[in-house]
């Protein structure tokens, strides 16, 4: 075992892991905020409402995450690339960059798995609370959030700890369309130093200390004391 | 003079469910300080009656008018009654206690957030009155020392007074209570029987849908017996317990009085 690449390689190692937390991040806020808008949509009496939406979540939810990417970055992103117009916009360096496709990929994905997992939940709050709410004179966007939506969210709140863990380690597909997150860094060691191992087992003890983090503030999100059954 | 304007006045209000005919005309009033008692049996269509005073079910037809005020409704294209105006009802609500069969406390809460809760997000009362209104009624229900528990760590009775006191703090002009007590173990039915007691003889308007027999006879300023949609017997407790004109109101008071 050789660790003495750290010293030359560090930098890279802490931009990955930068790119990595930024992709969580991202996806994580707006896949979930997506997740609500899916899982409330998806409730919705109105079929024009309700059918495209579950479209959508058997589509993401039915496909590879990797898929996803791949027809993202090389589908869209090569008509995106064949169009002078888009070319010369400003946005063309965020469109050029595989790190948007993949964020974009990663909030779709989270928007129809946690949609679902939320869809379940908002259904499983019981009537009498929400009518005890609308009873004191709550409006529909107040019963939403401030008894709805918490009681769903405190119902699957371990489901969540456990959707985030995958979503951390599914960041790491970033890493198959040139971005260099914190995979990314160690493949980029292991090329410049032939070393196989070492640069994986190092970023393998990262992601499990970030796990290890992200179910240390879920636990402390959330005050309701469990009964014990 | 102008005649007292009810606080809650229904009139020939009709209920159904598909081809389910709840209630079939039912009229009701009640001023400031009435104590109006719904007895009957199951089916009788009592709670869906209470129920219909907050819109929590929809009438489909007759008139309900909450301190002088019309609720509008309307129907959609299928004919299912709908509410008019979703603002008019939320405010109208602010003014309408409710307290359910079975609690439906915010279990997410504490007892104390329960209570604070719709005043301080519907109501906009500012966080301090809140509270120390909310502590005066958990005092008042006996509930003081339970201010920072989570319902679930509570009994039923104990719930069931946190509802009592969470409904109070709205300062409603009508207390609606959906039979307070048929979840409760018998041996807790008293202690909230005794708090909605003191409540009453505060001279607060309440209507109230029980299968509390004797509590009813003792409390109520007014008892409504419904059978099968209809008011089939109405007045003073001493009138529909002593003298029912109704055959079934009779049949239906000895019954309770025999249980024992």
């Amino acid at each position: 075992m050789d660790f003495s690449w750290i010293n030359s390689f560090g930098n890279e190692l802490l931009h990955g892991l930068g790119i990595t937390l930024k992709l969580l991040a991202l996806s994580g806020v707006f896949g979930f905020l997506l997740a609500v808008l899916v899982a409330l949509g998806r409730l919705s009496s109105n079929p024009l409402i309700s059918a495209p939406l579950r479209a959508y979540t058997a589509v993401f939810g039915g496909t590879p995450l990797l898929v996803q990417i791949y027809i993202l970055y090389y589908g869209v992103g090569s008509v995106f690339a064949s169009y002078p117009l888009i070319r010369g916009s400003f946005l063309w360096p965020y469109l050029r960059e595989g790190f948007w496709y993949v964020a974009l990929a990663l909030i779709l994905c989270v928007g129809a798995y946690v949609g679902e997992v939320l869809r379940g939940a908002l259904r499983a709050v019981p009537r009498g609370e929400l009518e005890a709410a609308r009873a004191f004179g709550m409006k529909r966007l107040m019963v939403l959030r401030r008894v709805w939506l918490p009681r769903a969210l405190e119902l699957v709140k371990p489901t969540l700890v456990g959707e985030t863990v995958l979503l951390l380690k599914a960041t790491a597909l970033a890493s198959t369309v040139a971005v260099t997150d914190l995979l990314g860094a160690a493949n980029l060691v292991r090329a410049q130093t032939l070393r196989v191992y070492e640069p994986l087992l190092a970023v393998a003890v990262i992601y499990i200390v970030l796990a290890f983090v992200i179910e240390h503030v879920f636990s402390r999100w959330g005050k309701v004391p469990q009964r014990q059954a | 003079m102008n005649p007292v304007t009810p606080v809650v006045a229904i009139d020939a209000l009709h209920k159904s469910y598909a081809a389910h005919h709840v209630l079939k005309g039912i009229s009701l009033r009640a001023n400031e300080g009435d104590v109006v008692s719904l007895i009957g049996s199951s089916g009788s269509g009592k709670s869906t009656l209470l129920r219909c005073i907050n819109l929590l079910e929809i009438p489909c037809s007759g008139s309900l008018r909450i301190n002088g005020e019309e609720v509008r409704l309307k129907k959609d294209r299928a004919g299912n009654p709908l509410i008019a105006d979703p603002d008019q009802v939320a405010r109208l609500r602010t003014q309408l206690g409710m307290v359910f069969q079975s609690f439906n406390l915010w279990p997410h809460r504490t007892v104390l957030e329960n209570v604070i809760e719709a005043p301080v997000y519907v109501l906009g009362e500012d966080r301090k009155d809140a509270i120390a209104h909310a502590e005066h009624l958990l005092e008042k229900v006996g509930l003081a020392s339970k201010r920072d528990a989570f319902p679930a760590f509570l009994s039923g009775g104990q719930q069931q007074r946190v509802a009592i006191a969470r409904a109070l703090a709205m300062r409603p002009r009508v207390l609606l209570m959906d039979e307070p007590t048929s979840a409760l173990d018998p041996e807790l039915v008293g202690e909230v029987l005794k708090v909605i007691q003191g409540i009453a003889e505060e001279g607060r308007t309440m209507i109230l849908v029980t299968h509390e027999m004797a509590f009813a006879r003792d409390v109520s300023s007014k008892v409504m017996f419904l059978h099968q949609g209809l008011v089939e017997e109405e007045g003073t407790p001493q009138q529909v317990f002593q003298n029912p004109t109704s055959e079934r109101c009779r049949q239906f008071v000895m019954a309770q009085d025999n249980r024992v």
